[in-house]
Formats: C-alpha cells, structure tokens, sequence
C-alpha cells in the first residue's frame, strides 16, 4: 500500500481505522523529514498490515496542534485511535518496525 | 564467507560518499553502510552556500542525494543498517550490522557527529516540546512566540538569525563574554533588534509544563540563578562525534574524536577516518568531501600494497 495524505477532512480514516496506524507529521522543507519520508514509504509498500499516512504540518496546522507536533518529523503509532507512542526526529527503518510491532 | 568488499566505509555524509566516489571510480568494490538517507549533518541546516560549485547555495538533502548518486554512477553501494559492532582484529575486517555481516580489506570511518547534548534536567523530557536541536526544522513552530537559543558557535548564532525572523523575541544564552562564531555573522545577529543576549551563562533547568513555560539561567560569574520565559529552546552547542563502537579500538581524543593526521589513517593499519569525526581544525561541508578523497587514496594505496590488488 502507499501513504495516505492525510487532512482533517478525512482523519476519520485514521481516527477508526482497525489497524494499527503510523502517522509522519512532516514539511516539504524539513531535511531530516525528507530522509525519512522514502522509509516510512517502504513500510506502508512491505506491510499491508499497517495503515501508514502522512500530514503536512504546512498544509495542517490543526491536526499538528491537536497532536502536540511543534518537532518534525514526528512519527506517531496510534491503535485505536489513540496515541500509542510517539518519536521525535528521523529514525532508522528498524527502529520504526520495533514501534509498530510492539504497538501490533 | 561471503563476499569480502574492497573498502567499506561507515556513514553517508559528505565524507562518506566523496570517499565512496573516489574509491569506487579507482575500481574498487566498494559499499558505504548508512543507518538512515544520505546527507548526515548537512540535512539539519538550511540552505548551504559555502561549498563551492553552487552559486545560489543548494539545501543539505539535496546535496547529500547528489553525492550518493555521484558514488553510485561508479558502482558504489548503499546498504542501509545501522553498525552493532566491529571487528578490526585480522587483515579481513568485519563489520555487524542489524542487517548482517560485512567484511573488507580497508576502512573508511566517516560515522560523524551528532548534536551535543546539555545534560539538564528538563533537556530530555521536553524533547520536541519544547527541547530542540534543529532550528531550520522545527523554528516554524514558534512564530511570533519567545525562544532560547544556546551556544555561542557559527551553528548557534546563524539558528539566532534564522530565528529571530520569526519569533518576537529571542535570548541568546552563551557561557563566554563573546561569541565563538566567526566575524561574518556578528554584526547579521547585533542587528536583529529582538535579540537579547545573556552572557556569561549556562542553562541549569528548562521545564515546558503547559502553564510553566521557562529556564533557569545560571550565571558563571557569581552563580546567580534567573527564571527566562520562553516557549522553546534550541540547543546548538556543538557536536559529538559518533564513536562510541569504537571505543578501545580505535585512538580517541578526550572529546571522542578519532586521532589520525591528515593522512586520515588511524592507529590500526588499512582503517581510516574522514570528516567531522576527525581531530581537526575546520570541520565544513568542504573538508569532510576532501576528507573522503584522501583516506579512498590512502586506502587504495593500502590495499594495493597488502593485497597486491
């Protein structure tokens, strides 16, 4: 699967989705996000399991607000529509997997 | 075994893939091993207007994705994996890695260096709220609020400009009576009018509780403590070099930096370091791509003379 671009008018598809979900706050702009965007892109390719999808801190300041992102890039997991962990930076791919696996 | 490279260089900077360009284009069989996308430091800045080539200047990650593509048109590899451990013991070194074993006849370390770190309460609570260590990233979020910025180097003082454009006030907070950074930016961050700068002080706390927003600056001079509001701080004092897995192995200087000459060779023979990670003066975009170039010419001329390759 490929990254849902995300806005406030569809987060509903994050808010219920039944997987488990990785979210990347990020910006067009932002180095460290731009090194790990093709990352997070391999993960939703190789995990079907996960629902993977990015906001654009620019293009969304509402849903970076309500989700405390003043740091990019962000990566959220989030089960049930819940923040289930959050980490600040870029990250290696390996790191990413553990997060997601642990939060399966 | 399997297939043992001629030369692995660890990292992929600047160092890293001038190395893998020059190593590879001399016929080597060459792979660089990066943890995460090619750039290193160079993708936490903004624009980079002083190597040379690019006239209008030209952003870190863009830069960064030309060089592996420069080292990868000779036939250099990439693997991404982040190194556990390292193994320079026999004439065939060998490299763990989360992803698998490497080996290789030569070297290169070009690991660089990461931000360094205050050691304060607060620091790593309020990591990403509030806490920062990349203005250009995340500078944004405090338009028209108060920030800190601490240090006192040309990374400090050109955030403290960058800043000071978008927020409404902004403190400066340096250890010294005078800025470390070069000249050229002085008189670029006196003019910036809502720049207040706190001399002769160090951060002792931050908290950035929701309601409690704040620092405790301490002054070196009669150990004075003073509550700064602010809404962020960006910590800029600074690198540490990335050697811990070296550690022991490798001769380090008191701050962690690999001790070589500008031969780049290390204490262990057919291993080589480059780049920030270096003892060296001027650590710059420029000298860590001639970095590459010499220890890929030390370490052919290594392996030409153990090898006989």
């Amino acid at each position: 699967m490929s990254v849902l671009s995300v806005n406030k008018e569809n987060f509903d598809s994050v808010k219920n989705s039944e997987k488990t979900v990785l979210l990347d706050f990020y910006a067009d702009w932002c180095g460290p996000c731009r090194m790990v965007a093709p990352i997070v892109e391999q993960i939703a390719q190789e995990n079907p399991q996960y629902l993977v999808a990015k906001v654009n801190v620019d293009d969304n300041p509402e849903l970076a607000k309500a989700y405390g992102v003043v740091s990019i890039p962000t990566l959220i997991v989030m089960k049930n529509g819940e923040v289930a962990q959050k980490a600040i930076g870029a990250k290696p791919k390996a790191q990413i997997l553990e997060m997601l696996e642990q939060n399966d | 075994m399997d297939r043992t490279f001629d030369i692995i260089i660890i990292g992929g900077g600047p160092a890293g893939y001038s190395a893998a360009l020059y190593a590879a284009r001399g016929g080597m069989d060459t792979l660089l091993i990066e943890k995460m996308a090619p750039g290193g430091q160079m993708t936490l800045t903004g624009d980079i207007d002083n190597y040379p080539g690019y006239d209008d200047g030209i952003d870190g990650f863009t830069l960064g994705m030309k060089m592996q593509a420069g080292a990868e048109r000779f036939g250099a590899a990439t693997e991404y994996a982040e190194v556990i451990s390292v193994d320079f013991g026999s004439e065939i070194k060998r490299i763990k890695t989360n992803n698998g074993e490497f080996c290789a006849r030569a070297i290169i370390v070009a690991v660089g260096a990461n931000p360094g770190e205050l050691g304060v309460r607060g620091e790593k609570e309020y990591l990403g709220s509030g806490v920062h260590y990349c203005a250009h990233c995340d500078g944004r979020f405090y338009k028209d609020k108060t920030v800190a910025v601490v240090g006192g180097g040309n990374s400090a003082v050109t955030d403290a400009i960058y800043l000071s454009k978008l927020v409404n006030k902004l403190y400066l907070i340096h250890r010294r009576a005078e800025l470390r950074a070069t000249k050229v930016y002085h008189n670029a961050l006196f003019n910036c009018d809502n720049v207040e700068f706190l001399w002769n002080s160090t951060v002792e706390s931050i908290s950035m509780e929701e309601d409690d927003k704040h620092i405790n600056v301490k002054s070196v001079l009669d150990n004075s403590i003073s509550s700064v509001p602010c809404d962020g701080v960006f910590i800029s004092i600074g690198r540490r070099p990335a050697t811990d897995i070296f550690k022991g192995l490798l001769e380090l200087d008191k701050n962690g930096y690999i001790i070589a000459d500008e031969t780049t060779r290390t204490n262990i023979e057919g291993v080589f370091a480059a780049g920030d990670v270096r003892t060296k003066e001027l650590r710059q975009v420029v000298t860590a791509a001639s970095d590459g170039a010499v220890a890929a010419h030390y370490a052919m001329e290594y392996i030409s003379q153990y090898f006989n390759k």
